[in-house]
């Protein structure tokens, strides 16, 4: 049942990534667009994300709670150090929630408060991935010190540091990519086609100059990514498999067919956090001093993680085919 | 302010946002789909509107209670990071359960919202039930889990080890059932008798009087009901409490001296240092017998209790007594409704009845959070009664308050906007729901 609850915490984190992170990235995009065409976007983001808004945001309650029960050890340490970017990020999910219904269902439609909507969820779309990115960066950048004894060391440098911040910024562009990417499939005029593509380049740049960076801060922060992605032909694969899909998008991409690149970009973010994790597994946070916390040896009691993994798979019963049928209604009674 | 108080202060007005947001959130799609049952069924387009109406209603109150539970499930290991490390995999069941019933919930609002027109009409309908049950399934459970901090179960403590731990049993405590059945009784009645009072206002003020007569109706009969049952569920709650809690039920009713006979304590002021009550009606041998079932058995005082583990008399008290005030005042004019219903129809639409209504749409959530301070500061010092202090489980973080002052700052500003936005919907209403 261990390995259960390990895959469902990895699904989870999968899901949200592509599914909560595409939602992100509309708010980035939305962000970076000229005010000419900013409703234009708006428009085709409703259409897109509407209906499935908040169940994509429930993977991230999904794996809070896999944290808390399945490995409470491993959660309370990272709410302990990494308290300030969880509390930046949750502070953006909520200024961003909150903000996305209220412009949907304010009763009057005037354009001030419409306005003060769309700054609070286009500015939060992007602090929540970034401190996102921030957190996932820092579980395995080993700057978590719970020997510190000054409050710098503790709770700030834990994640402000280079190879953490290049994280956020990476997860940031790869949201604004996915998404971009998502919404080429969703514009009905070629004119937004052609703006939305645009974007899915800007944003595939941003993702390959980000991730440079990161490479580049992990060598300053002596972090051993470069080692943990080049270093195993698992991870290897993964990255050149994400390499050559990219190649494929684009093609693809030229010749219309947009479901088939919508699985495409989301088969490389799920490519990229395999190359990631897989050779540091079952290490999840990596502390100072060289200690690890492990998905293997620091989970709760096995009735507990047997229990959890029997409520994951019956609830998966339940979540599933009602989940995929509205994924499907929507998209067909669109067309 | 010190880190400890403002933790516990933090938690306190999170919780204490969560659970208006929430209780609304599993009580509205309840009624939003009666009247879209009545929509179907009589095809008066009224019932549609009312339907419609409520569920943006529903959607704001979904976004909001979604993102502070989001925020709550993170407080949780923020603030009680040791709390979390032991009882995680305890009491993490219900959570896990939750989770998924609220996944659910998120789904069907999702077809719900969107699927107007969009899917046979039944479906649609039975979409609408799925979020009001599930809703209610999630706060059973949640309340479940707050039931295991009152009662644990389902681990064996032994040298400070958590040992032998069954999520099963800790998730059935002796607690789960009294406390679910109460909360869910209170949010139908808080929610029923919110929704009903501003019906009645608008009712008053004349506007769109039959939209708002067939709204009022539906909200108020659940209220009403869920008033008049109450009162059993909290006698049930409050035996459980002197059962399992005798510094939480001695603290209730600021009963300081274990007596034969005690006597039941209406209002009154507790002098802690004297350990006296002053201004308070005290009913001779009923609380003895609210709590044994017979006149003299004693109700244990705080006298037995060590002062360590006692909680803050005061406001454990006063809770209490504002909590069975609301209670009693809620239950006699839903009574009084039912009655106008079945002999005096006429009382319905006259102004002293609207009033009474639209003075009682605060207080069922009122009650409800000062039945939650009585719960929640009558554990106190305990976070796992018996077995974990709060004070140990806070994190060691330094600066919480500024933690605090932030959560303050943004829960009152979601509360400015949502009450910004309800406003905003009823004043539409004439443009958006008249029916020509």
């Amino acid at each position: 049942m261990l390995y259960v609850v390990i895959l469902f915490l990895f699904f989870a984190i999968v899901l949200y990534f592509l599914l909560g992170g595409a939602d992100f990235g509309a708010g980035i995009i939305e962000l970076f667009t000229s005010n000419n065409n900013k409703s234009r976007t708006r428009r085709t983001m409703y259409q897109a994300i509407g209906p499935i808004w908040e169940a994509n945001h429930m993977w991230l309650i999904i794996a809070v709670v896999i944290m808390f029960v399945g490995y409470p050890v491993i959660y309370s340490e990272m709410c302990t150090y990494l308290h300030i970017p969880l509390l930046i990020m949750l502070m953006g999910i909520t200024a961003r929630g909150t903000a996305f219904s209220f412009r949907n269902y304010d009763a009057i439609k005037d354009d001030r408060m419409q306005a003060l909507y769309n700054h609070i969820f286009v500015y939060s779309s992007f602090i929540t991935p970034l401190f996102l990115g921030i957190t996932a960066g820092s579980v395995i950048s080993r700057q978590i010190d719970p020997g510190a004894t000054d409050f710098l060391t503790a709770y700030i440098f834990s994640w402000f540091n280079w190879f953490s911040v290049a994280v956020g910024f990476f997860t940031v562009a790869l949201c604004g990519f996915l998404a971009a990417i998502y919404l080429i499939g969703e514009a009905k005029e070629q004119f937004d086609v052609k703006r939305f593509t645009k974007k899915a380049i800007i944003m595939n740049a941003a993702a390959v100059g980000f991730g440079g960076l990161v490479f580049l801060a992990a060598e300053v922060e002596h972090v051993h990514l470069a080692f943990w992605i080049f270093g195993n032909p698992v991870s290897l694969t993964a990255v050149i498999a994400a390499s050559l899909s990219l190649v494929l998008l684009w093609y693809l991409l030229r010749k219309g067919k947009t479901n088939v690149i919508r699985l495409l970009a989301a088969f490389q973010v799920t490519m990229i956090l395999i190359a990631v994790g897989y050779r540091h597994f079952p290490n999840i946070i990596m502390v100072k001093g060289g200690h690890n916390l492990s998905l293997l040896t620091d989970h709760a009691p096995i009735k507990t993680i047997d229990d959890l993994g029997w409520a994951l798979v019956i609830g998966s019963f339940f979540i599933f085919p009602p989940l995929i049928y509205l994924f499907y209604s929507f998209q067909r009674k669109k067309e | 302010m010190n880190d400890f108080i403002a933790a516990r202060s933090q938690m306190a007005l999170s919780l204490g946002f969560h659970i208006v947001y929430s209780c609304i959130g599993m009580v509205m799609p309840v009624f939003m789909a009666i009247s879209n049952y009545k929509w179907i069924k009589t095809k008066d387009p009224v019932y549609k509107n009312i339907t419609q109406a409520w569920s943006k209603g529903v959607a704001i109150f979904f976004a909001t209670g979604a993102v502070s539970g989001t925020m709550l499930s993170f407080e949780l290991g923020l603030l009680w990071p040791k709390f979390m490390e032991h009882a995680g995999p305890i009491f993490g069941m219900p959570f896990s359960l939750e989770g998924v019933a609220f996944f659910i919930e998120a789904i069907a609002l999702g077809f719900f919202l969107y699927g107007w027109n969009r899917f046979n009409k039944w479906f649609h309908w039975a979409t609408g039930i799925v979020v009001g049950v599930s809703g209610v399934v999630s706060g059973i459970l949640v309340v479940s889990a707050n039931a295991w901090m009152n009662s644990p179960a389902g681990f064996d403590y032994v040298n400070g080890q958590y040992l032998n731990i069954d999520p099963i049993k800790a998730m059935f405590n002796d607690a789960w059932f009294s406390e679910a059945l109460h909360m869910t009784i209170a949010a139908f009645a808080a929610t029923g008798f919110a929704v009903a009072g501003i019906h009645a206002l608008m009712i008053l003020r004349k506007k769109n009087v039959n939209f708002h007569t067939k709204a009022f109706k539906i909200a108020i009969v659940f209220g009403a009901v869920a008033a008049i049952l109450q009162p059993l569920s909290g006698d049930l709650s409050a035996k459980g409490a002197a059962k399992r809690q005798p510094a939480k039920s001695a603290a209730m009713e600021a009963n300081f001296h274990t007596v034969e006979y005690s006597p039941l304590l209406i209002g009154g002021i507790p002098d802690t240092v004297n350990k006296t009550v002053s201004y308070g009606i005290a009913i001779p041998g009923l609380l003895s017998f609210l709590e044994h079932d017979d006149f003299k058995t004693p109700a244990k005082g705080l006298d037995q209790i060590p002062r360590a583990d006692q909680p803050n008399v005061p406001v454990t008290h006063y809770a209490f007594q504002l909590m069975v005030g609301i209670g009693m005042f809620l239950m006699l004019i839903g009574l009084i409704y039912l009655f106008a219903l079945w002999k005096k129809r006429a009382w319905l639409v006259q102004n002293w009845f609207l009033k009474l209504f639209i003075v009682a749409t605060p207080l069922g959530f009122i009650a409800v959070e000062a039945g939650w301070t009585v719960t929640e500061v009558g554990r106190q010092p305990w976070i796992i009664q018996g077995i974990m202090r709060t004070s140990q489980a806070v994190t060691p973080m330094p600066g919480i308050h500024y933690s605090f002052y932030l959560f303050t700052f943004v829960y009152f500003t979601l509360s400015v906007a949502v009450i910004f936005l309800l406003d905003r919907q009823i004043k539409m209403v004439p443009e958006l729901y008249d029916v020509k």
